[in-house]
């Protein structure tokens, strides 16, 4: 790619940040250039993006209707999913998602209450219930 | 250590070790660092998921430029890791009051000067730690345009996360520097040693059958669920393109090494051929990423076949540039 050729289509992904590639100038010479953004990045980013949301409002009707406690909605709004909140809080699979039925989580223990919000950056009373007026 | 320069790279990794060598006086730039280290690679890894997804990597494992660098350079670096966040802390305070300026690997998802839209659970970035004030640290993060700054509670969380490639709170830095390196028998034999590895890799993950691997597991996404579909091509493009991680980008890097050799080597014309060719690669995981974007956005079908097809051809051109430096003798 020549240096004219960098894209910068100012995604906003990158916040007004700009990412550094290598290009080569009118000599063939290589050189560092400051992006802006790129399209195709910007939309494969986004799909990701927009798949974590998207769980996350799923979680939020279903925590809402009462089928999962506060924690499956949680889980999903740091971008977490099963896998990484079990490598998180060193917990199993099967013992989280025992955590998820309402009734039990109820009665979770504050300790482990804690491991979670320490792993999910939250505070523990924040994660006992779902937080109001969101997607509405 | 107000004299720390701050460089815009490319990579994470080869961004901090270029920077930290220079600060310590061996100057070598972002893909000298990438190319003596024998970064570039290429592996698919579908047993190990990340958000649910395999991992693709087009650079060697982390820590390995650390770790490849100190054998290649005679460089002497110091690595520690930490299970207790709070000392992890302490010892990265400890580190930066002796003057020293400190590498560190961290998740992307806790560092809060991340733009929100990038902040995904990717725990193998690295930045240097240059100093601190009151309750923030000075950041040079290499793939960020100019230094930054983050709370001591952001970063010691981005330190101590655990999970797939944990950071384990490491802190890095030299304990030792050579003033001088002869760098024509280095680069000589990890370019060959780059080559080899993804010409003839034993097993069919790594190297161009890694990339010819992914092809075929992106040809049979047809009769995958949409969903995952959509988003196992998104995140190819993610883990080629995306701050730090890219594809196309090493195959720039490398090939500004393969020039960069070729100078140093009385403008050797086997090393700047296979540097245009691996330029011109490189070109085509770009026009690959752009392929999958318009696909990802079309309101029909996605042409697996077709994306299949760029992937074959691009492991078939990059088969050629390495052949073409396994030409070069190192005379």
């Amino acid at each position: 790619m020549d240096i004219k050729s960098v894209p910068q289509d100012e995604s906003s992904t990158y916040a007004s940040n700009k990412k550094a590639i290598y290009a080569v100038d009118e000599e063939g010479k290589f050189t560092i250039v400051g992006s802006s953004g790129w399209e195709a990045e910007e939309v494969a980013t986004k799909e990701a993006l927009y798949d974590l949301q998207e769980r996350a409002k799923e979680a939020y009707e279903a925590v809402k209707e009462g089928e999962f406690s506060p924690l499956y909605f949680h889980m999903y709004d740091v971008r977490m999913d099963l896998q990484v909140l079990s490598e998180s809080t060193g917990f199993f699979k099967w013992s989280i998602k025992r955590d998820f039925n309402p009734k039990r989580f109820a009665n979770i223990s504050s300790k482990r209450l804690a491991v979670y919000a320490e792993a999910m950056g939250r505070e523990i009373e924040e994660l006992r219930v779902l937080p109001k007026g969101r997607y509405e | 250590m107000s004299s720390f320069e701050h460089r815009h790279s490319a990579h994470c990794e080869s961004g901090v070790m270029s920077a930290m060598l220079r600060h310590y006086g061996l100057e070598l730039s972002e893909p000298m660092v990438f190319g003596l280290s024998n970064a570039m690679t290429f592996a698919y890894l579908p047993f190990l998921k990340l958000g649910g997804l395999p991992l693709i990597a087009y650079r060697s494992m982390p820590k390995s430029i650390i770790k490849n660098l100190q054998k290649n350079l005679n460089l002497k670096m110091k690595l520690e890791t930490f299970s207790n966040a709070q000392k992890s802390q302490e010892r990265l305070d400890e580190l930066l009051r002796e003057g020293k300026i400190v590498g560190a690997q961290t998740s992307v998802y806790w560092l809060e000067y991340f733009p929100e839209e990038m902040r995904f659970h990717f725990n193998a970035h690295n930045l240097i730690i240059y100093d601190k004030e009151g309750d923030e640290y000075l950041i040079s993060d290499p793939v960020f345009e100019n230094p930054v700054r983050c709370s001591s509670k952001s970063l010691t969380k981005a330190r101590s996360v655990k999970g797939v490639m944990a950071p384990k709170g490491l802190l890095y830095y030299p304990e030792f520097v050579p003033k001088e390196v002869d760098l024509k028998p280095i680069i000589a034999k990890n370019i060959k040693k780059t080559a080899k590895m993804m010409l003839n890799t034993p097993v069919p993950i790594a190297g161009l059958r890694g990339i010819k691997y992914l092809a075929k597991s992106i040809a049979k996404l047809k009769k995958k669920d949409k969903r995952y579909a959509k988003l196992f091509l998104a995140h190819i493009v993610r883990m080629q393109e995306e701050i730090g991680t890219g594809g196309a980008g090493f195959r720039y890097i490398y090939a500004s090494f393969l020039q960069e050799a070729a100078e140093l080597f009385e403008n050797d014309a086997t090393l700047l051929e296979a540097s245009k060719m691996l330029l011109e690669v490189g070109d085509k995981w770009r026009d690959f990423a752009l392929v999958v974007a318009k696909e990802l956005k079309a309101k029909r079908e996605i042409e697996y076949a077709l994306i299949a097809e760029m992937l074959e051809n691009i492991s078939n051109e990059e088969a050629k540039v390495y052949k073409k430096m396994l030409q070069f003798h190192g005379k």
